[in-house]
C-alpha cells in the first residue's frame, strides 16, 4: 500500500464531511492560537520589564545602610549611619568591578521658583551618578567634581519639576530656585524618563552636588546609600563580592560580625522580576496547554464517531482488499491531517492575535519560535496519540461484521 | 476442461455460540471451473451466507479445504486474505455499498488504491474502461445519489470487475431492484460472462434469477443438496424484451 494513496483516501473522506472537520479541527486552532498568544503575551511583559529595569541601569548595584544590632529597636534604613565617604573614597580606590560611584544624600523638600512651588526630592550625588542611571541631559550643563568640593548650590532638574516650576516653557537655564528656603541655580536639564518599572515617576527630581545637601541642608556626613555600576551586567556578582570585602574592611567588622550595610544588584531585581512573569508565562501557557489537550480529545472523541459512522464503509473498504494496517493508517492520516492544519491554521491565528493585541491594545507581546514550533509538535503528536485508537478501532473491525452493520 | 477457480472439499464452518456449537456448513464439497456462472440457492438458515463470506475470503473454514485459483485459504492469514479479496474476488452486494458523496468514478477506483501495483494514470483509465463496460461511461462523475438502484448496481458491478478479479462473487446482487431492473443487471453478468469469459458466483433465493446461470448449487442445513447443470438457460436479454412494455401509466 502506498503511502500517497492513503493520503488520498484519508483527504477524499475529510472533503466528504468539511464542516465537522472544520469543527473538529476549531478544537486545535483555538488551542495553539491560544499557547502562541498566551506565550506572547507573558514573554513581552517579561521582555518590557526588562527593557525597563535595563534603562534604569542595568549594571547598577545599590549599597544600603543595614543595622547590625539583633536586639532592640530596629531603626529604618534610610537613618541608618553607617556609609560615610572613606567607604566612597576606599572603594574608588580598590574596587576593580566597579566602574562608577556615586554616594546618595536625598531628601524631600518643597521647590519654589517666585509663586509656584512642588513638593519633589533633591538628590545630592557625585557626577559619576548621571552615568550610572542612566540620566541624560537635554540642555545646559552637569556639575563638576569642583561643585561637589565647593558644596555649590547648583542643581539640574527632571523634567516633572520643570513643567511644574516653568509652566509657561521659559527656559530654566540660569534660574534661580529655592529647595527647603536655599536658592539653587539652574544649571541643567533632564531629558525625561517616565515612570519605572514600579510606577515610580523618574522625572519627578532635583540632582545636586552630595556636599551640598549634606552641608546645607541634612547637616550630616552619612549617605542615605551608595550606587555604583559594575563594568558589565555580567561582572555584578563579583563586583557585590569584592564591595562586601572592601566595606568590611573600612568598617572594621569582624569575622563573626554582620554586615552593617547591604549590596543590591539590578541584575538580581531583574531575575526577580522576571520570575514572577515567568510565572504568568507558565500559567497562561499551561492554560492555553489544556485548551490543547481539550482539542485533542475533541479529535478523539470524532474519530470514534466516525468510526462507528463509517462501520460500513470500513467493511466495504475490507471487502475490496484493504488491510487492517490500510484502515488504520487511513484514519490515523484523517487524524493528523485535521490536527496539523487545525495546527497550521492556529498558528496564523495566534500570530495575528498577538499583533492585534499589541496594536490595538498595545499590550507588548513577544512571539516567539519556540512556542510556534512547541504548539505545532504538540499538535501533530495529539493527531497521532488522540488518532491512534480510534484508528486501532476501526482496524480490528471483523469485515464481516461490519459489512452487516446498519 | 477448463481450470479450476474454486475447489471446496468437506468444507466445515462452526460457530460457538455461548456453550453451544452452531455448525453452519457441514461438509461442503463442489468445484468451479473459469467461466462457469454459478448460483447458490437456499433458503435462510441455510449456510448460504457462510458459504459467501468464506468464498470471498471473508472468514476461514473451521475444516477442510477451500482453494481459490489454486491458493488455499485456509492457511492464509489476515493480511494474506486482504491481498486475496483485492486480486481474485469483486464483490456485489444486495445494497450496492458505494461511498456516499464520492463519484462513480472515484468508487470504482477504490480497490485500485489498494493495490499498489497500478500505477496514478492506469487507475483512472482502468476506472472508465470499467464503466463503459457497464455502460456508464457517460455517468463518470455522478454521485450516487445521482444514480437510480440499477445503475448504482452497475457502478458496483464496475468496481467489481476493475481489478480483473478471477471471480465476481454476488451476493443477492438483484434483492433491491425490480424485475427490469433485475434483468437488466443479470443481462449485463450474462454478457460479462459470456463474451469476457468472466466465472460468476451468485448468491440468491429467487430461482427466477437463477435460471438465467449456467448452474445451480443448492445448499440447506449446511449441505449441498443439488448440483446441477441448468439445461435451458434463459436469456435475460430475450426476458427483458418479455416484460410487458407499458407497465408505468
Amino acid at each position: 500500500m502506498n503511502v500517497l494513496n492513503l493520503f488520498r483516501i484519508a483527504l477524499i473522506a475529510l472533503q466528504r464531511n468539511k464542516l465537522r472537520a472544520f469543527l473538529t479541527m476549531l478544537g486545535i486552532i483555538i488551542g495553539v492560537a491560544a499557547v502562541i498568544a498566551m506565550v506572547a503575551i507573558g514573554q513581552g511583559s517579561k521582555q518590557s520589564i526588562h527593557d525597563q529595569l535595563s534603562n534604569m541601569g542595568s549594571n547598577m548595584i545599590t549599597i544600603l545602610p543595614a543595622s547590625n544590632l539583633t536586639g532592640g529597636a530596629r531603626i529604618d534604613a534610610s537613618s541608618l549611619q553607617t556609609l560615610t565617604i572613606d567607604d566612597i573614597n576606599a572603594l574608588q580606590r580598590k574596587a576593580e568591578y566597579l566602574s562608577a560611584i556615586s554616594p546618595v544624600s536625598s531628601t524631600k523638600g518643597q521647590s519654589i521658583n517666585g509663586a509656584l512651588n512642588w513638593p519633589t526630592s533633591m538628590q545630592g550625588v557625585a557626577p559619576e551618578y548621571f552615568d550610572i542611571r542612566k540620566l541624560v541631559l537635554k540642555d545646559g550643563i552637569l556639575f563638576s567634581d569642583n561643585d561637589v568640593k565647593a558644596a555649590a548650590k547648583v542643581c539640574v532638574l527632571g523634567q516633572t519639576v520643570v513643567s511644574n516650576l516653568f509652566p509657561n516653557g521659559e527656559d530654566p537655564i540660569g534660574k534661580v530656585i529655592r529647595f527647603n528656603r536655599i536658592p539653587f541655580t539652574v544649571i541643567g536639564v533632564l531629558v525625561a524618563k517616565g515612570e519605572s518599572a514600579f510606577g515610580q515617576d523618574q522625572d519627578d527630581i532635583i540632582v545636586a552636588p552630595y556636599t551640598t545637601v549634606q552641608k546645607r541642608i541634612l547637616a550630616t556626613i552619612y549617605f542615605q546609600n551608595i550606587v555604583a555600576s559594575s563594568t558589565s551586567e555580567e561582572t555584578s556578582d563579583a563586583a557585590t563580592t569584592e564591595i562586601n570585602d572592601i566595606l568590611r574592611t573600612t568598617h572594621r567588622l569582624k569575622a563573626a560580625d554582620e554586615n552593617d550595610f547591604s549590596v543590591r544588584t539590578m541584575a538580581e531585581l531583574i531575575s526577580t522580576l522576571s520570575s514572577t512573569s515567568q510565572l504568568l508565562t507558565v500559567l497562561l501557557t499551561a492554560i492555553a496547554g489544556i485548551s490543547l489537550v481539550i482539542g485533542g480529545i475533541g479529535i478523539m472523541n470524532i474519530m470514534y464517531v466516525s468510526v462507528t459512522e463509517r462501520t460500513k464503509e470500513i467493511g466495504l473498504r475490507m471487502s475490496i482488499g484493504a488491510r487492517g494496517i490500510d484502515i488504520l493508517l487511513q484514519f490515523l492520516i484523517e487524524a493528523i491531517v485535521i490536527s496539523v492544519t487545525g495546527g497550521l491554521i492556529g498558528i496564523l491565528l495566534g500570530v495575528t492575535v498577538s499583533v492585534l493585541i499589541n496594536v490595538l491594545l498595545s499590550w507588548p507581546t513577544l512571539i516567539s519560535e519556540s512556542s510556534i514550533i512547541l504548539s505545532f509538535l504538540v499538535c501533530a503528536i495529539t493527531g497521532v496519540f488522540f488518532g491512534y485508537y480510534p484508528a486501532q478501532k476501526a482496524s480490528r473491525l471483523d469485515p464481516i461484521e461490519a459489512l452487516r452493520y446498519e | 476442461m477448463s481450470k479450476k477457480i474454486l475447489e471446496l472439499h468437506e468444507l466445515k464452518r462452526e460457530f460457538h455460540m455461548g456453550t453451544e456449537i452452531v455448525r453452519a456448513l457441514k461438509g461442503v464439497t463442489f468445484d468451479v471451473f473459469a467461466g462457469e456462472f454459478v448460483t447458490i440457492m437456499g433458503s435462510s438458515g441455510s449456510g448460504k451466507t457462510t458459504l459467501l463470506n468464506t468464498l470471498g475470503c471473508l472468514d476461514k473454514p473451521t475444516s477442510g479445504s477451500y482453494l481459490l485459483d489454486g491458493v488455499n485459504v485456509g492457511q492464509q492469514s489476515r493480511n494474506e486474505l486482504a491481498l486475496l479479496r483485492n486480486r481474485k474476488i469483486g464483490f456485489v452486494f444486495q445494497a450496492y455499498n458505494l461511498l456516499a458523496r464520492t463519484t462513480a468514478l472515484e468508487n470504482v477506483e477504490l480497490p485500485l488504491l489498494y493495490n499498489p501495483d497500478i500505477k496514478h494514470h492506469d487507475r483512472r483509465e482502468k476506472a472508465i474502461k470499467a464503466l463503459e463496460a457497464v455502460k456508464l461511461g457517460d455517468r463518470l462523475d455522478h454521485l450516487p445519489n445521482q444514480l437510480s438502484g440499477g445503475q448504482q448496481q452497475r457502478v458496483a458491478i464496475a468496481r467489481a470487475l476493475v481489478n480483473e478479479p478471477v471471480m465476481i462473487l454476488a451476493d443477492e446482487a438483484t434483492g433491491n431492484l425490480d424485475t427490469r431492473t433485475s434483468y437488466e443487471i443479470m443481462a449485463l453478468m450474462q454478457e460479462l460472462n459470456q463474451t469476457q469469459g468472466k466465472t460468476i458466483v451468485f448468491v440468491t433465493h429467487e430461482p427466477d434469477i437463477a435460471a438465467f446461470s449456467s448452474r445451480t448449487i443448492m445448499l440447506k442445513d449446511g449441505r449441498v443438496v443439488k448440483d446441477a447443470k441448468n439445461e435451458n438457460v434463459r436469456n435475460a436479454k430475450e426476458a427483458l424484451a418479455a416484460l410487458p412494455v407499458a407497465e408505468d401509466y
